[in-house]
């Protein structure tokens, strides 16, 4: 037991952190611009496979720098010649072209590199047991899984708090066109942070790629995940975003490695019932509902604190 | 993008006393329904028909929430799903039961499935609109499809639920077996279900729900309760997309998880913004059209979907509109009788825009075909091209670049020339 609680809460944590470094984007991206990036998981997604492709080309350490910057560029180049023209049409029509851009994605991901997973390796460098827990050895490259991103959550908690460009960032989130005024060109600044946001997204890919399936389904698995994981922190919240993939991540990991269920806690009912909800409900395990275990959480975060555990507006 | 689009109608029964021309189209629709599967009743095109006839009712259903009442819901699907469900283990037990409910009655039962969900999750998802709705629908889309696969005794699990739709009582001596009896069955509930959903943009609550989508604050300044209104919507989209779910389900006697799905959601969007939301004929326009497509699409090539992706993307950034918000756009054009003045320009630009198209297909095709290593030819508008050669990279090339530095020169001159023609048409007092 003692064991399943140690593991399971490295794996949870791991887990909170890649979707910290996806949701972190997520959500500066959208106080800055008012735009939820359906297509945000899909650079996830592009991480990973680019990470693939120039693994086998020129190795996994140059890929896990070029791979990102890649993406970085794609999502540069999205918000430049998508979303800015885009914008007079409305949020809405701004929502509906991420929402094309991520099924299209898919579909150019899953034409170049089919619909079955790639054999994305983990590097050799990093191949072996970095400890044993009880009996369990515990990878080394989940251990630098966890060292990459907790770097770039305090590199990214830097940046924003503590140098000039993230000032002129946390500027232009809440009033644009006075940092217009003073001479910056907040256009540019949101290219750049749409820009940052995507690579952050890919560099997760990058990473997770070996460690989970690289699959073209990855990023419609992820992205609903994505979207619980900010509106639960509250839409436009960086601590909150933070708490929530973190408390999601342990959730999932722990539903995942439990097998209880309510017919193994207080018996078997009854045979003479047959097959009825009840009894689907009574033998389903911890571990089945472990997919709609967010989306619960979602609905219940909507209907107790509409903002979200740490959000401000309602909106 | 949905603005003074239901005032347009009103003015031109106004202007022409045309409650008899209103009237004349729902009678040629009624008159089409009832005509084109006799004319074309091959088995190919009655599915055809059916398939498209039940998109129809959902595309417009799901324009009453983006549409109408500007809710955008990334899990409509539930409706629809829950509804076929519904409309399943009724049909079931009316044939187990000798209840004396005959077929033609089951898309109801289907359409109150989607209603009753809607009232069930409604009240806390309209709470608010814009993107938080679209979120909570995507997550409640994603709850109702999962469990699905958990409560197995309901949905069937994996393989689903089937039915026979023959079993169940008969109606005017039609046992509903052959598909051209299904077809009119469908005919007949897309025709019931057009004209209410159209009644319903003319009731007081159809109107509020508009000025909802445009200034909720103004709605609660002269005492509607926009939360209300928009609940009331929901419900009734939710009925609608019921009805469509019991039609697919006696269409094709079984339900399973997969119309719950994010997959069935995204189409019903593709579908009603293709076609345009912002008149009422646009969904029917976009069902038509995404329903043709994708029965068309899927024999030509592998990669559909991503054609599907594409045009939406297009029809996104260049006409928010949609299919209908480009035609309309022409009215006031053809009524000032300037149109004469961009069609030159139009067929200027269609050229080097159709070569951009053949090169973004060839493109595509090329590179489905490489990298699936598959090296037979593609043919395309009966002209074959070797995937391998790169003589077909290269045309691909010249057709991308070349088409659109063109197709760029001549829509700017398009665009003049419509500026031209409108203000003309706005002197001659035509509304643009």
């Amino acid at each position: 037991m003692l064991e399943l609680i140690v593991i399971s809460t490295l794996n949870g944590v791991l887990f909170g952190m890649l979707l910290f470094l996806l949701s972190s984007g997520l959500t500066v991206i959208f106080s800055m611009m008012g735009v939820l990036n359906f297509a945000h998981a899909s650079f996830y997604m592009l991480g990973a496979f680019f990470g693939y492709q120039l693994t086998r080309w020129i190795g996994f350490w140059p890929a896990l720098v070029i791979a990102p910057l890649l993406v970085g560029a794609v999502g540069m180049a999205v918000e430049r010649y998508g979303l800015r023209n885009t914008h007079k049409h409305g949020h809405v029509a701004e929502l509906l072209l991420t929402f094309g851009l991520a099924f299209a994605i898919e579909e150019i991901v899953s034409m170049i590199w089919g619909r079955s997973p790639v054999d994305y390796r983990v590097p050799a460098l990093l191949d072996f047991p970095a400890f044993t827990v009880f009996s369990t050895n515990y990878p080394a490259y989940k251990i630098f899984m966890l060292v990459v991103s907790a770097a770039i959550f305090v590199g990214l908690l830097i940046v924003l708090k503590r140098t000039r460009v993230g000032l002129v960032v946390q500027a232009a989130l809440t009033h644009p066109a006075m940092v217009g005024h003073l001479g910056h060109n907040v256009g540019r600044v949101f290219m750049l942070v749409f820009g940052v946001g995507s690579a952050l997204a890919g560099l997760a890919g990058v990473i997770a790629g070996p460690s989970l399936v690289t699959q073209s389904d990855m990023a419609g698995l992820l992205g609903p995940i994505l979207f619980v994981v900010i509106v639960f922190g509250g839409l436009g919240s960086l601590p909150g975003a933070f708490i929530a993939s973190l408390l999601i991540g342990l959730i999932q990991t722990f539903a995942v490695a439990l097998d209880g269920s309510l017919a193994s806690a207080f018996g078997p009912l009854d045979p003479g019932l047959g097959p009825s909800p009840l009894t689907d409900v009574w033998n389903v395990t911890i571990a089945q509902i472990a997919p709609i275990l967010p989306y619960v959480l979602l609905v219940l975060i909507l209907i107790v604190r509409p903002m979200g555990l740490l959000g401000t507006r309602e909106t | 993008m949905i603005n003074a689009a239901t005032t347009t109608p009103d003015m031109l029964k106004a202007r022409s006393g045309g409650a008899a021309r209103f009237y004349a189209i729902w009678l040629i629709a009624a008159i089409g329904l009832v005509v084109l599967p006799l004319v074309f009743s091959s088995g190919g095109s009655l599915t055809s028909f059916s398939l498209i006839g039940i998109a129809i009712i959902f595309a417009l259903s799901y324009n009453i929430l983006l549409g109408q009442t500007g809710l955008l819901s990334f899990g409509h699907a539930v409706h629809y799903g829950l509804g076929g469900f519904l409309a399943v283990h009724m049909m079931n037990a009316v044939a187990s039961h000798d209840w004396p409910i005959p077929l033609p009655f089951i898309p109801l039962f289907g359409g109150i499935g989607g209603l009753a969900f809607a009232i069930l999750v409604g009240w806390v998802m309209t709470k608010r609109a814009g993107t938080v709705f679209a979120m909570i629908s995507l997550g409640i889309g994603e709850l109702v499809a999962s469990s699905s696969l958990i409560l197995r005794s309901v949905f069937g699990g994996e393989s689903g639920i089937t039915t026979d739709r023959t079993a169940l009582p008969h109606m005017f001596g039609w046992s509903f077996g052959p598909q051209i009896q299904v077809t009119y069955l469908i005919a007949f509930w897309v025709m019931i279900s057009a004209i209410a959903m159209y009644a319903l943009t003319r009731t007081p609550l159809g109107r509020i729900c508009n000025a909802v989508r445009d200034n909720p604050e103004r709605v609660e300044f002269i005492g509607y309760d926009p939360h209300v209104v928009r609940y009331l919507a929901y419900g009734f989209a939710g009925f609608f997309a019921g009805i469509a779910g019991g039609l697919t389900a006696i269409n094709f006697e079984i339900a399973n998880s997969a119309y719950l799905g994010a997959t069935q959601s995204g189409l019903v969007l593709f579908a009603a913004f293709i076609g345009g939301t912002a008149y009422f004929f646009g969904p029917i326009l976009g069902a038509i059209l995404v329903t043709y497509l994708q029965l068309g699409l899927t024999n030509i090539t592998t990669v559909w979907q991503l054609y599907f992706g594409l045009i939406f993307i297009g029809i996104v950034m260049f006409a928010p509109g949609g299919i209908a918000g480009l035609l309309m756009m022409h009215r006031p054009l053809v009524r000032a009788g300037t149109l004469r003045m961009v069609i030159a320009s139009y067929l200027a630009a269609a050229i080097p825009t159709l070569a951009l198209a053949l090169g973004v297909i060839l493109t595509i095709e090329t590179v489905a075909h490489t990298s699936a290593g598959d090296s037979n030819t593609i043919d395309l508008f009966g002209i074959s091209f070797d995937p391998l050669a790169p003589v077909t990279w290269a045309a691909a090339a010249v057709l991308l670049l070349g088409g659109y530095v063109v197709a760029r020169m001549t829509w700017r001159r398009t665009a003049e020339a419509w500026d031209r023609a409108a203000t003309v048409a706005r002197d001659r007092g035509y509304l643009a």
